[in-house]
């Protein structure tokens, strides 16, 4: 070696060569710059396929026709037709095989969602049909005196304002 | 010596054999042209929130919560809804209890460590519900800031996470100027709204937009002129949220105030 | 639970997303980095201008800067939540993120400053890998030092006169080069705050001048506080051992703090000092006038939540307290430690009111966001990000510089560089 004073560049380079070494077996094949450009496109290609190969869990009331023709129609036809399956009866799913059986949520909670009465001017919230949970028939269920397909009960019809749409 | 003409010609020379190449890159350059003019996609995912239709159910909170994976009772989430309660004294109070993943029940307000405060309903001036999601900006900085790659656009214009790349430093979270982004609890990387890539992409609308009752979530392609969504983008007065930070955001409102932070 | 849920207690409106992400160790890393660029600027004062009189604490600082390099990048680890994916940043850095720029920084500063250590310290390496060959018998300890001593040659044991005098010619020009390197690496963590344009608090352009300054007055402050105590540690120990051995010879290594030493570094702390302390002020000042849309809610915070912190602890204690201390005429080496010792605190509350008050209010200006830092560890999380996590990254410092200080003795020697 001429001059020891360039050893500890070579040091340098070694270290910057191990780096270079470690990426071409650490970096995935599939990361780069893609279409997006540098700023926005740079990453790992296979993250789309694995983002996209998620299960699909709600798959949308009409999927619900084909079966439960009767109950669809009987919703269809109620104030809560607007109201998807899956928000009450749970997520479908694989269903019929998997689960067999779906959960239907008939809590009270569930119901105030929309029926607490909350009258915002300016909201529709306000001209929903609501309640006050802490005064009406508390302990009860809402099911007890309500269908949940078909709500409004039977002679009260027209003191309950229609729901938009 | 270099008298003053021969100085003028070389330089000249000089600046245009400089010159000649860059603007030859500028101007004959059809791929960056073709870009600006049209990026090539079929697709870019827009939203439209409605907050006149918004009764503030948060069924869209409890479908995102078990459509996407993030356990319910996990106090974040990709997509939230928030009250704002104005009162005729000019006050605003705003609340989002648990993401309204339960709706709001209450007429109290939620104002966290200093406990619930009850506005009473003759003291409103207005009072409202707006749902918040990830922007999916154009210019989405928290994608900028990434120091590994690990966020990115995709061409259809939704931001995505790798989740086997996220080293979780937590900077794309401190850019984001919405606070969409959260920390998983189970995959311990960054996790936002990601407009349910997995369904839009099938063919299906996302599950905020399926679980609301009301219609005051769409789901639109803004490249596609017959999107209904897309119509009321053009036609109507939107209005998208914090434009100030220059990130482009692609969901827009109707009916937005003031207040809406 | 959610990331910085464990310590994070909302008031008001936040968005349901917002928690402190960064808490201590984030506090901890500009402090650690700037410690490291601080000793660094010290250290070439004397190698690049010459400034003799900072001979002694030179080569101190100089190694222990080193030591703390390390220890710069561990709150950063600590604070991810994949620990094990932090060496992408080296292997995909993505430029256009501040912090990508980290790997490429740090380890070219890393580099230099191992560099420059090798050349301060060759002849010793190569005398000391001589002595040991020469031995018959190595015990084990010898020959483990041996094995060091002669990789750390790096093969070069020339040490003549003309190689001698080639290493003092490198020491300067990386020392010159040292200067703005740790200056840029400081300065691009000021610039990872400043550029977070979500948050109201962090994004000026000021910060990384802000940072740079602090940080140098912190490093320059560290240095003589630890300068004086090993000094006088070591001289306890002699005097010690004399005791009990009266027949001890003479080191002349032991000699007290050097005073004339200490004030000429002072000089320059004080002007650091006030530099870093005008441009917090230009600051606050231009957004107390300015009054844009985000002041409302920093008026609260500054004024309101943090007003110890930011006024008594940072300003008072941090800041004017030592300025005091160190501009009252005949400073003595105890009051130049303590007002050190105060300046490192205040700097150390300048980071706490940067990074940790810039998470305390939300980014919907309708709430705020209190940070309580877990004192015991009950998860992994706050065993990381907790009160054990701040101990390792203060203590490990401490820790390297001890080992280190056994290969590359930094007292002793009194005819090196």
């Amino acid at each position: 070696m001429k001059n020891h004073v360039w050893r500890p560049l070579y040091v340098a380079i070694c270290i910057v060569v191990i780096v270079l070494l470690a990426r071409t077996v650490l970096v995935p094949k599939d990361y780069g710059t893609h279409e997006q450009g540098y700023m926005y496109g740079t990453h790992r290609k296979g993250s789309i396929d694995d983002w996209k190969s998620m299960t699909v869990k709600y798959k949308g009331s009409e999927t619900c026709k084909e079966c439960h023709s009767d109950r669809f129609a009987e919703h269809a036809s109620g104030a809560h037709a607007v109201i998807s399956c899956e928000n009450c009866h749970g997520p479908r799913g694989e269903h019929p095989e998997n689960p067999p059986k779906l959960v239907i949520d008939k809590s009270r909670a569930l119901c105030i969602r929309c029926h607490a009465k909350l009258p915002y001017p300016g909201s529709p919230r306000g001209s929903l049909p609501g309640i006050d949970p802490e005064t009406h028939n508390t302990g009860l269920d809402c099911v007890t005196c309500h269908s949940p397909h078909k709500p409004q009960i039977p002679g009260f019809e027209d003191s309950k304002p229609e729901v938009k749409k | 010596m270099i008298n003053r003409r021969e100085f003028c010609k070389k330089a000249m020379v000089m600046a245009g054999g400089i010159a000649l190449p860059l603007s030859a890159f500028q101007l004959f350059d059809p791929k960056s042209l073709h870009a600006e003019k049209n990026d090539g996609n079929s697709t870019r995912w827009i939203f439209l929130v409605d907050t006149h239709k918004c009764v503030g159910c948060g069924f869209c909170v409890k479908a995102c919560k078990s459509e996407n994976e993030v356990p319910f009772e996990t106090n974040a989430s990709r997509t939230w809804v928030e009250r704002y309660v104005v009162t005729l004294d000019g006050h605003t109070y705003i609340d989002s209890p648990k993401e309204a993943r339960n709706g709001f029940t209450s007429t109290k307000i939620d104002q966290q460590h200093h406990g619930l405060k009850d506005v009473k309903n003759e003291d409103i001036a207005k009072g409202f519900f707006v749902p918040k999601l990830c922007n999916q900006c154009d210019k989405p900085s928290c994608v900028q800031v990434c120091p590994v790659g690990a966020t990115f656009r995709t061409n259809d214009g939704v931001v995505l996470i790798d989740r086997k790349w996220c080293i979780g430093c937590g900077y794309c979270v401190q850019n984001c100027p919405y606070g969409a982004r959260f920390f998983h609890p189970v995959h311990h990387v960054a996790e936002k709204c990601n407009f349910c890539y997995h369904r839009i992409t099938k063919g299906l609308k996302t599950a905020c937009v399926d679980a609301c009752p009301f219609g005051a979530r769409k789901i639109g392609n803004l490249k596609d002129l017959s999107d209904p969504v897309t119509k009321v983008i053009m036609n109507d007065r939107v209005g998208v949220l914090k434009e100030e930070y220059g990130n482009k955001p692609q969901v827009f409102y109707l009916g937005l105030s003031k207040e809406v932070r | 639970m959610v990331h910085g849920e464990v310590w994070t207690i909302k008031e008001f409106f936040t968005y349901p997303n917002e928690y402190i992400y960064w808490p201590i160790t984030i506090v901890m890393y500009p402090y650690i980095t700037g410690l490291v660029a601080g000793a660094f600027v010290l250290s070439s004062l004397y190698h690049v201008f010459g400034v003799k009189q900072l001979k002694d604490i030179a080569k101190f600082s100089l190694v222990f800067s080193f030591a703390l390099l390390p220890v710069a990048m561990m709150p950063l680890l600590l604070h991810l939540t994949q620990p094990f994916r932090g060496i992408e940043v080296m292997l995909t850095p993505h430029f256009t993120s501040a912090i990508a720029a980290f790997g490429v920084v740090f380890s070219t500063y890393g580099m230099i400053v191992a560099s420059e250590l090798w050349f301060v310290y060759r002849k010793h390496f190569v005398e000391k890998a001589l002595e040991l060959k020469a031995k018959q018998s190595r015990s084990g300890v010898e020959g483990i030092f041996y094995l060091i001593y002669s990789l750390l040659t790096l093969g070069a044991y020339d040490i003549s006169e003309h190689a001698l005098e080639k290493d003092e010619k490198a020491v300067g020009l990386l020392a010159a080069i040292g200067i703005p390197v740790a200056c840029f690496l400081h300065g691009y963590v000021g610039f990872i705050f400043g550029s977070v344009k979500a948050n109201a608090l962090w994004t000026t352009p000021l910060m990384p001048v802000i940072f740079l300054c602090s940080a140098v007055v912190s490093g320059i402050a560290l240095c003589i506080v630890t300068y004086a105590a090993v000094v006088s540690m070591r001289n306890c120990i002699y005097r010690r051992k004399k005791k009990d051995n009266p027949s001890l010879p003479d080191d002349p290594t032991i000699k007290p703090v050097d005073i004339e030493s200490t004030r000429t570094t002072v000089k320059y702390l004080i002007a650091f000092l006030i530099l870093a302390f005008v441009l917090e002020l230009l600051d606050m000042i231009f957004r107390i006038y300015t009054a844009t849309k985000s002041w409302d809610i920093l008026r609260v915070v500054i004024f309101e939540h943090d007003l110890i912190k930011v006024f008594v602890l940072q300003y008072g204690i941090g800041n004017i307290l030592p300025f005091i201390l160190l501009l009252l005429p005949g400073l003595t080496v105890r009051r130049a430690v303590i007002a050190s010792t105060c300046i490192l605190f205040g700097v150390f509350m300048m980071r706490w009111n940067v990074v940790i008050a810039g998470q305390t209010f939300s980014s919907s200006y309708s709430g705020f966001m209190e940070y309580h830092m877990p004192l015991a560890p009950v998860n992994l999380e706050t065993l990381k990000e907790g009160l054990a996590g701040l101990i390792a990254v203060i203590v490990t410092p401490f820790i390297l510089f001890f080992c280190f200080n056994k290969v590359m003795p930094v007292f002793g020697k009194p005819d090196s560089h």
